[in-house]
């Protein structure tokens, strides 16, 4: 078994009247990536701002490296924490926004030496040392804001949304170098996005959170294929899943879903339980899972109308009516089609995700 | 932005945004005939020697001599040196300590705020006058402090030449370190939520941090508030007049004031030009340097 | 709650074991909200400076008004602290309608409506006339524009001693000097900088595309000053009152200055009551006639509250 580097136990915290983190309870394993993803409001940032100490939780407890943390100051709770804004300290040098914090705490010269350099080179901001943050571009300055969490020789780091004040291009660099960072360092690393890219990209797990409360907790896997309940289905994928509202029904051994006046067979989803005739649920299906026009005979197949076309360049978007309901559908991107051709669709059934219409949990 | 309209025959450039130009006609006049005309008409006419009336009779640097052989005058530069010194330490110092204990998320932060800017709303006639009041020797604060047995104490700024200008102090920063803390607090709350929380997680004590890290962040609001400051104390005047009339003797009198009663009261035009050019030069020192850090050095503002 | 059940259902994939240890640290160790003593020293150190600032600030008024409601042979024997003993407004009612400036005896009324004649129409003027000009500056910029600007501003920082002979001539030739025309004029000359700043700032502020779909629709500088701008524009209308108002209420200088005594702002005639030599010093009537003098200001400043603060952060600090 790896052991527990930080554990959340029964958080909750108000403000007030207003309840943003509700029993809230989670483990992150050692050397673990762990991302909080969510829409904003959603308590991800403020469920990071409790474990690094800098909100005062209402009730629970939280542990960093087993130990009770839930009364420490921050900078006791063994840290590191990277800003969206980056949080430079404007008058000083990087050197100096690098040192302040351990020459407060009394750190030894020479360690503090050792620590920035080991820093710079790891995050390559060896010529940037003497200059102030406004001299710095916008990823210069958040590897600057790495680099400061990483001097404090902490086993837990904290990101509130590092990336979000970058341009899309400097985003995907910094993402791909922060996975590198967490491979050769290996700490532990709470991760908050609202970006499901970043989530997808980096996380060893994902927390999809809504209204103070984790949905899903798993692998960016399996949230993505399958998706625990109705919410995390349509926050997780662009675009979004398609939903057909309908009703189970059962005939001859196999099992339809019954949506907008057409069958859905869904004999080959993977259900968790045996299905039960009546059910009012929800089938979802992602957008790479329909194919076009490729059915062969006998299986279950569909007719739909092509009404816009997205081409996107390696894919090509088909947005389509489906008996009189709107859904897309992904292919390759050389295969076009004009609005108004009639296409037929094939569903793989066994990627699908199909929900209760009442509990919203997957079935 | 404002020439969008170039149709086919260009017109000229006077037709052009000719609305606008009629009603800026108000604020050119102002800034042409009354600042700046005016200003000119100022200090050429201190080089006369007007008296009731203005005349164009040149006696050179006659008015300055005088004014710089005048007692009363050399009081006045005295007293709004030391004025000037301790009223910008400490509405500085005071406005930003309270600036910052108000920051320290507090209940009530809303009644200490109407209590301390209040004063900021009344005149300096009412101020000067209250002050004048509790200062009263005879029936004020020294009354009542000997009335609880303290029998030798002695606070009377108002009628001792020596310390008046500090009685003058006193009211003065009554009535506009609430100005100032209002400023400091708007600065602190611009500051980024996330520095304080960085602060935090790399263990800066709190005083460390506004020493090192706050106010050097707030250094253009600190500058601003200075300006404002001082160009208010150059100004000083009415709270002269309400409190003390410039006395006892000539012990409390300011520039203003002299520039007043020269030109109005004395009739002495000559010497008011002049003494309201020094106070022009004065003002010219404080604003000049940084007039020019504000809008020569970047033009980012259009 | 559906949320919660989601949720079990993936807790329950945590082995038992780890369940264990972390039940046992549960029970022990800190849980929930830091304690926190409501009488630490942080507290105390913070409230009780507050709190002795607070009476500091406090203490005039609450003099002011104590003394005012006291008759003069309370006052020579007692202390300015303490409450009367005998509440009389009989200091008020001469303040306000007897007491003597050494040139008539009006008391402050003749002051008030005065300072009412002059704050009133000074306010619009200096709003109107700042108003269209900030909206020029902000939209209609031409040629020079910027340099006038310049000066403006500069000149809010010349010393007013400078520039108020020039004024008297300039009065003086327009026939005005010593009316209450002429005082208004003076107020909105002055008023001018800081208002056309506020005024610009804000209307650069709001959304250019605005203007320019305005433009594109064919309005011109009035229709749009008066069917957009103005309508938009509202908070910092208030702004510019409260400024105003206060401003020119408080004014002493100009009201000496540019009037004859009996057009003479209650400021002055207040100082002319309190500070006259003749006869006996009556210090309930002048502590009644100060309050009387700082209400209208207060009035506004309680009034206005939030709009207050703003108004003189925009006054002081540009953009």
């Amino acid at each position: 078994m790896e052991n527990v580097s930080v554990s959340v136990k029964d958080l909750s915290l108000s403000f007030g009247a207003v309840t943003v983190l509700d029993t809230l309870n989670l483990d992150i394993k050692d050397g673990e990536f762990l991302v909080l993803l969510g829409s904003s409001g959603c308590g991800k940032s403020t469920l990071l701002n409790c474990i690094a100490g800098l909100l005062d939780v209402s009730d629970g407890q939280i542990f960093i490296k087993n130990k009770n943390v839930t009364w420490e100051e921050p900078k006791d709770r063994g840290i590191g924490m990277v800003f969206q804004s980056y949080a430079l300290y404007p008058q000083m040098s990087v050197e100096k926004n690098l040192s302040f914090g351990l020459q407060v705490a009394k750190v030894e010269k020479t360690e503090i030496d050792r620590r920035i350099s080991r820093a710079a080179e790891i995050l390559q901001i060896q010529p940037l040392l003497k200059r102030k943050p406004a001299e710095l571009s916008g990823g210069q300055r958040q590897r600057v804001a790495i680099g400061r969490a990483l001097v404090r020789d902490v086993d837990v780091f904290l990101f509130d949304e590092p990336l979000s004040n970058l341009d899309a291009k400097l985003r995907s660099e910094l993402r791909v170098e922060i996975k590198r960072l967490h491979q050769s360092l290996k700490n532990t690393m709470i991760y908050v996005t609202h970006d499901q890219i970043e989530a997808l990209t980096l996380a060893d797990r994902i927390a999809v959170m809504k209204s103070g409360v984790i949905q899903q907790l798993a692998d960016p896997m399996t949230i993505y294929n399958a998706p625990e309940n109705l919410f995390v289905a349509g926050f997780i994928g662009s675009p979004s899943m398609n939903f057909f509202r309908g009703e189970l029904q059962l005939r001859d051994d196999r099992a339809f879903v019954h949506a907008n006046g057409v069958d859905f067979d869904v004999s080959a989803y993977p259900s968790r339980g045996p299905f039960k005739a009546g059910q009012k649920v929800v089938l979802g299906v992602r957008p790479e899972h329909v194919r076009v026009d490729e059915a062969s005979s006998g299986q279950p197949s569909h007719q739909a109308v092509v009404d816009i076309e997205e081409p996107m360049g390696a894919d090509n978007l088909l947005w389509l009516k489906l008996a009189g309901q709107s859904m897309s559908v992904r292919i390759a991107g050389q295969r076009r089609y004009k609005p108004g051709t009639a296409v037929t669709l094939s569903f793989d059934m066994a990627v699908a995700s199909i929900f209760d219409a009442v509990s919203e949990n997957r079935l | 932005m404002a020439g969008h309209t170039r149709g086919s025959g260009r017109p000229n450039q006077w037709s052009r945004n000719l609305n606008a130009k009629f009603a800026s006609v108000p604020m050119i006049l102002t800034a042409v005939v009354i600042f700046l005309g005016g200003t000119i008409w100022t200090v050429v006419y201190s080089f006369t020697n007007s008296k009731l009336l203005p005349r164009l009779s040149f006696v050179g640097l006659d008015q300055y001599e005088r004014l710089w052989a005048a007692p009363r005058w050399l009081m006045s530069v005295q007293n709004l040196l030391i004025y000037g010194f301790f009223s910008l330490v400490f509405s500085l110092v005071i406005g930003f300590v309270l600036a910052a204990l108000m920051d320290q998320k507090i209940r009530f932060e809303n009644t200490f705020r109407t209590i301390m800017l209040y004063p900021f709303a009344l005149s300096f006639i009412v101020t000067g006058l209250v002050w004048q009041w509790l200062l009263n020797p005879e029936f004020g604060i020294q009354s009542v402090v000997r009335s609880l047995g303290w029998t030798s104490f002695a606070f009377d700024p108002l009628y001792n030449s020596n310390i008046v200008i500090y009685g003058i102090l006193i009211a003065a920063l009554w009535q506009g370190t609430g100005l100032v803390m209002c400023l400091m607090l708007a600065g602190l709350r611009g500051i980024d939520e996330d520095i304080w929380k960085a602060t935090r997680v790399d263990g800066i004590p709190m005083w460390k941090t506004y020493l090192l890290v706050i106010i050097p962040m707030m250094r253009g609001v600190f500058i601003t508030t200075l300006v404002i400051i001082a160009s208010g104390i150059v100004k000083v005047y009415d709270l002269v007049v309400a409190q003390t009339s410039g006395g006892p003797g000539i012990a409390s009198e300011v520039p203003a004031k002299y520039v007043y009663d020269y030109m109005f009261q004395a009739q002495n035009l000559g010497q008011g030009f002049a003494a309201s050019t020094m106070m022009l030069v004065t003002v010219a020192i404080i604003i000049v340097p940084w007039a020019y850090l504000e809008f020569g050095g970047g033009r980012k503002r259009a | 709650m559906p949320e919660i059940v989601a949720f079990n259902t993936i807790d329950a994939g945590i082995e038992p074991e780890a369940e264990k240890v972390q039940a046992r640290a549960t029970q022990a160790g800190p849980r929930g909200r830091k304690p926190r003593r409501a009488l630490s020293g942080r507290n105390i150190m913070i409230y009780g400076t507050l709190i002795v600032v607070a009476l500091y600030y406090l203490l005039p008024l609450y003099v002011m008004i104590m003394t005012s409601l006291k008759g003069m042979p309370e006052i020579r024997l007692g202390n300015i602290f303490a409450p009367p003993l005998e509440i009389t407004f009989e200091p008020w009612v001469k303040a306000w309608s007897s007491a003597c400036t050494g040139l008539n005896c009006d008391g402050l009324s003749r002051g008030f409506w005065n300072s009412v004649r002059i704050t009133v129409p000074s306010t619009i003027v200096s709003i109107a006339i700042a108003s269209i000009n900030g909206y020029a500056l902000a939209n209609w910029r031409f040629k020079g524009a910027d340099l006038f600007f310049t000066i403006l501003i500069v000149g809010a920082f010349i010393p007013y001693q400078v520039m108020i002979y020039p004024i008297v001539i300039v009065l003086r030739e327009l026939g005005v000097y010593g009316s209450l025309t002429g005082l208004i004029i003076v107020h909105t000359i002055f008023g001018m900088p800081i208002l056309t700043l506020l005024f610009r700032n804000y209307f650069a502020g709001l959304p250019e595309e605005l203007f320019k779909a305005a433009r594109v629709d064919g309005a011109g500088f009035w229709t749009i000053y008066f069917r957009i701008m103005l309508p938009m524009s509202m908070p910092i209308f208030v702004v510019a009152m409260i400024l105003q108002v206060t401003g020119i209420w408080n004014d002493f200088l100009f009201g000496v200055v540019f009037t004859r005594p009996e057009y003479y702002p209650m400021t002055v005639q207040l100082n002319n009551i309190v500070n006259s030599v003749q006869g006996v010093k009556e210090y309930n009537v002048n502590m009644a006639a100060t309050i009387l003098t700082g209400a209208v200001p207060l009035f506004v400043y309680f009034v206005s509250g939030r709009l207050f603060v703003r108004g003189i952060a925009a006054g002081a600090v540009k953009g």
